[in-house]
């Protein structure tokens, strides 16, 4: 009989070729986790190849999966347990592996072949040679068992029967962890309902692996893992850019404007497209552009005719949106231009994270061309960043940048969802003639917000452009006194979008000390659990996290100036540091990796120990 | 009274201009365009209020300026994507945009043939003057090989653009050809451009009297005109000259010109099928260099018609049909998703 332990904090990785289907094993063992109530966060690490040849080091996907009756902030930093189905995902993903591990593999994925695929010497099996002695490996054929489980399945070759083998792993993993087969099975009938054989197979070997795992008893311990502490009311799981999708589409339920999404195809923002083309019973209208800047000038087109603008896009397809957003800033129109991040410069690293657009977001125009940022920090919050890049832009009437990236797009956790009555209301209001008064396009309410003047109102014909505009009348003006007072206004209306905006706060620590952390973006999740760790050690640590980045919050420098030290970690080469220390003339450091991969909360800790108490 | 009997105001061209100082060169052929679209805007039954003229930029796309109508001067090349934008979400307004030939065909080729192949029911006015002028005499993408400008001081090398036979390549569902120097033909062609719902292509020659004075000449010069100027008419042959003495005729797929009289009459002739595609594409290569040998005369009129299905119905169409199958979308719903699970 096998015994059952209870455990805290497990990190799964799932890894095997991207045809072995380890995304969606990851997701279902993601799901079945969430609906347990436990907490957790994910990470996809796709290959930057979409069909990289099969078997090869390029090839490797990867899921990890951190879970927790704590309350989790990172996918983890290191794995408990790695599956591997081929050498290849062995290969890329061991040093992920904590010491003392355990590692579950598909012997069928180390014959020769692979081996040589994963560029093993001649001879060596990393399975036979001892070299994985120090962690515990899970040895089981699972193609060969596979195949012995459909054996009477004599509609389906032996491809479309491999095909199922990530369900064994997935049912093997769900005995190891006490888990019911039941969301899977039913993620199936729905996947598969009118493929009844299909569906019979992949249940069939997800039972087999739940069966393997009972019957060999390979290990002698299950593992449970409780519910985690988290407030009260309903959760669901949801990825970040499912996130920020749902978060425009209740932007828009809340303000009464109809989405138009003008876009184009890229890594890693394409989700947002997927997502929103799907509900257009919202009223939602996308637009597959034929580029970045038809994206962005149709979404300008429809912002001109009183709808919401949209326009969504990853490092290199702001670089060409440029232009566009300067005509956006001179209209004084809603537009809301989102960037999910990924790394650069060029075509960069598509498929991997990075924080790296900042310094565009923020000067990366031609002429003084102030544009509030906004940024999201974990995949749930890309929803409330969303929501608030849409206020802002509607009733400021400005384009506002949001920034996400690559990694809380793919992201998965929890997510307490809000109810539409406790949304708040998006304030639109739509000029209308006056009598006995020429209307004037540029005049400015107490926000500095110029009128939204739509085509088809009777008596507000009127023209706008990319030219400088005169002071209220907004007729096109070359005069020298004008632009100034044009380019100090435009900057003047950003800047008060301060006033409505909440205050900064700290996220954890006390509000004065030695060293302050100051983040934005997805880092969070790294420096939160990196400064709790700190704080339990007694060190005079603090982290506060930036949703606001143009304008930063009032209170900011205040708060800055209450720490001996600010560090601002970041995944690129020191970008909000420059801002912080030129915007607050404060000594602020950096901590920078640029990897493509998210900086993890041992080496951040680490690093502060070092660097600021040793 | 009830509100039937309360008649709009008969709109005049001067309601259509604006208070703003109208800033071309004088004798720019920009002026007459301008006229003629003043002129043809009051007769074609839509409020002033419901029309929106976006343009490019370039001397043309100044133009909004100076119509009482709802406009905008977007960025160069991206005027056609702008619009794009706004006549998807807001069918019901009357889209005018106005672009020249390297605004169209050269920084923002890529959104014009785009926006033909979806057939938005905008009305695109291309000032094709062959030269570059706000920027003070390059070359552009529709001057001809040779040309001698600020760019290409031993004659320019690009070979032009056709921009009917190109507009035609992305699928147009209009394609028109006027002049600046023949009022009366240019607002018939504004109007049937207007009328066409589908995307309007109406190429207009314009005199950009000071880099590139009399690009156009030969069509437009009364003592020229008539033999090289050949005017379409829907179900007429195709006849030319001072004297109506020449006509096309197609010998199999190759048109020729033949003189009519003894050997030819009008019935040998093609007849002008604005419907017919295969026609269409041979009529835009009617496009010789007027100072070759024997050459075809130039086409003006409306070249090709033919309604097909609007983006912008489309899109709301699929809108509609959501909505009516699946109820409005219901955002707790949609929030809640399937799976949820519930912490006390
Ligand atoms: S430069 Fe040429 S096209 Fe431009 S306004 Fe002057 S005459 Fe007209």
């Amino acid at each position: 009989m096998s015994t059952e332990q209870l455990v805290k904090d497990v990190v799964i990785k799932f890894a095997g070729d991207s045809g072995d289907g380890m995304q969606l094993t990851g997701q279902q063992f993601t799901n079945n986790t969430a609906l347990l109530g436990i907490d957790l966060a994910t990470f996809p690490d796709f290959p930057a190849e979409i069909r990289a040849p099969q078997g090869t080091l390029p090839g490797v996907s990867g899921f990890q999966l951190h879970f927790s009756s704590d309350k989790v902030y990172t996918p983890g930093d290191l794995c408990d347990v790695l599956v591997a189905m081929n050498a290849a995902a062995l290969k890329v993903n061991l040093n992920t592996l904590k010491p003392g591990g355990k590692i579950i593999v598909n012997t069928d994925g180390f014959d020769a072949k692979n081996l040589r695929l994963a560029n093993y010497a001649d001879g060596i099996n990393p399975l036979e040679n001892g070299s994985l002695d120090s962690y515990e490996v899970i040895k089981m054929d699972v193609t060969k068992i596979t195949r012995e489980a459909l054996k009477e399945v004599h509609e389906l070759g032996t491809k479309e029967k491999d095909r199922a083998k990530n369900m064994f792993v997935l049912g093997y993993l769900y005995w190891m962890y006490n888990r019911s087969l039941e969301s899977t099975i039913s993620f199936l009938q729905e996947k598969f309902g009118k493929k009844d054989v299909v569906l019979q197979s992949n249940i069939k070997v997800l039972q087999a692996g739940y069966n393997y795992g009972d019957t060999t008893e390979t290990f002698t311990t299950r593992y449970k893992v409780e519910k985690a502490k988290l407030a009260s009311g309903s959760y669901r799981n949801i990825m970040g850019n499912q996130a920020l999708a749902y978060g425009l589409i209740a932007a828009s339920e809340q303000s009464g404007l109809p989405i138009f999404l003008g876009t184009y195809p890229i890594t890693p923002a394409s989700d947002i497209l997927h997502e929103l083309s799907r509900h257009k019973s919202f009223g939602v209208q996308t637009f597959q552009a034929e580029d970045e800047i038809a994206g962005i000038t149709a979404a300008i087109g429809a912002s001109y005719g009183g709808n919401l603008g949209v326009t969504t896009t990853s490092g290199p397809g702001m670089a060409l949106k440029t232009e566009a957003m300067g005509l956006a800033v001179m209209l004084e129109i809603p537009l809301v231009i989102v960037n999910v991040q990924r790394g650069g410069p060029s075509t960069g690293l598509p498929t991997k994270t990075e924080q790296s657009d900042l310094m565009q977001a923020y000067y990366g125009r031609n002429g003084e061309c102030p544009m509030p940022i906004v940024a999201a920090h974990t995949p749930s919050s890309c929803f409330d960043a969303a929501f608030e890049a849409v206020r802002i832009a509607v009733e400021h009437m400005t384009p506002v940048i949001l920034l996400s990236d690559g990694f809380i797009a793919n992201g998965a956790e929890p997510w307490q969802f809000p109810q539409q009555e406790n949304l708040p209301t998006i304030q639109v209001s739509f000029a209308e003639a006056k009598e006995d008064e020429a209307f004037m396009p540029y005049s400015r309410n107490e926000k500095l917000a110029r009128p939204w003047a739509i085509p088809g109102t009777k008596g507000l014909e009127h023209r706008i452009g990319g030219l400088e505009k005169q002071n209220i009348t907004g007729n096109v003006s070359y005069d020298a006194e004008n632009h100034q007072t044009m380019v100090l206004l435009r900057q003047a209306k950003v800047d008060a979008v301060a006033n409505y905006i909440p205050e900064q706060t700290i996220d954890s620590g006390a509000a004065t000390g030695k060293v302050l952390i100051l983040g934005w973006g997805s880092t969070y999740g790294a420096i939160k659990s990196a400064a709790l760790a700190l704080q339990k050690k007694g060190y005079a640590v603090s982290h506060a996290h930036l949703t606001y980045i143009r304008p930063f919050p009032k209170n900011l420098g205040a708060l800055l100036a209450q720490f001996e030290h600010v560090l601002v970690p970041e995944i690129n080469n020191g970008q909000l540091v420059k801002i912080i220390r030129s915007e607050f003339l404060v000594n602020a450091k950096g901590y920078n990796k640029i990897k493509g991969n998210p900086i993890t909360t041992t080496e951040l800790e680490a690093f502060v120990e070092e660097t600021y108490f040793s | 009274m009830s509100a039937e009997n309360i008649v709009a105001p008969v709109l005049t061209a001067k309601d259509f201009a604006t208070d703003q100082e109208v800033r071309w060169c004088p004798g720019c052929g920009d002026y007459s365009i301008l006229a003629q679209v003043q002129k043809v805007m009051p007769t074609i039954g839509v409020p002033k209020e419901n029309i929106a003229i976006i343009s490019g930029i370039g001397c043309s796309s100044r133009f909004p300026y100076y119509m009482n109508t709802f406009g905008m001067h977007s960025i160069h090349g991206r005027a056609t994507a702008v619009a794009s934008g706004l006549k998807a979400t807001r069918p019901e307004l009357s889209v005018w945009i106005v672009t020249g030939d390297g605004d169209s065909l050269s920084i923002g080729g890529n959104h014009t043939i785009h926006l033909l192949r979806r057939n938005f029911d905008v009305n695109i006015l291309v000032f094709n003057n062959q030269i570059y002028g706000l920027t003070k005499g390059q070359y552009s993408p529709t001057s001809e090989e040779q040309k001698i400008t600020k760019s290409t001081p031993v004659g320019s090398i690009d070979h032009p653009f056709n921009p009917l036979a190109l507009a035609l390549g992305a699928d147009a569902s209009f394609i028109a050809r006027s002049m600046d120097r023949d009022p009366k033909h240019l607002q018939a062609m504004l109007s049937r451009s207007h009328q066409h719902k589908g995307s309007s292509f109406l190429e207009i020659y314009q005199n950009c009297n000071i880099f590139n004075d009399g690009a156009f000449e030969i069509f437009t010069e009364k003592s020229t005109k008539p033999e090289e100027a050949l005017f379409l008419e829907q179900g007429k042959p195709l006849v030319f000259g001072a004297n109506q003495q020449k006509g096309i005729k197609l010998d199999g797929l190759r048109p020729v010109v033949v003189e009519l009289g003894d050997t030819y009459n009008l019935d040998d002739l093609w007849i002008h099928d604005e419907t017919d595609f295969y026609k269409a594409q041979t009529l835009v290569r009617l496009f010789d260099n007027p100072s070759e040998l024997n050459h075809f005369p130039r086409p003006f009129g409306v070249f090709f018609a033919k309604a097909r299905a609007c983006y912008e119905d489309m899109l709301q169409l699929q809108i509609q049909e959501a909505i009516a199958t699946k109820g409005k979308g219901d955002l707790n719903k949609l929030l809640r998703g399937r799976e949820v699970w519930t912490i006390d």
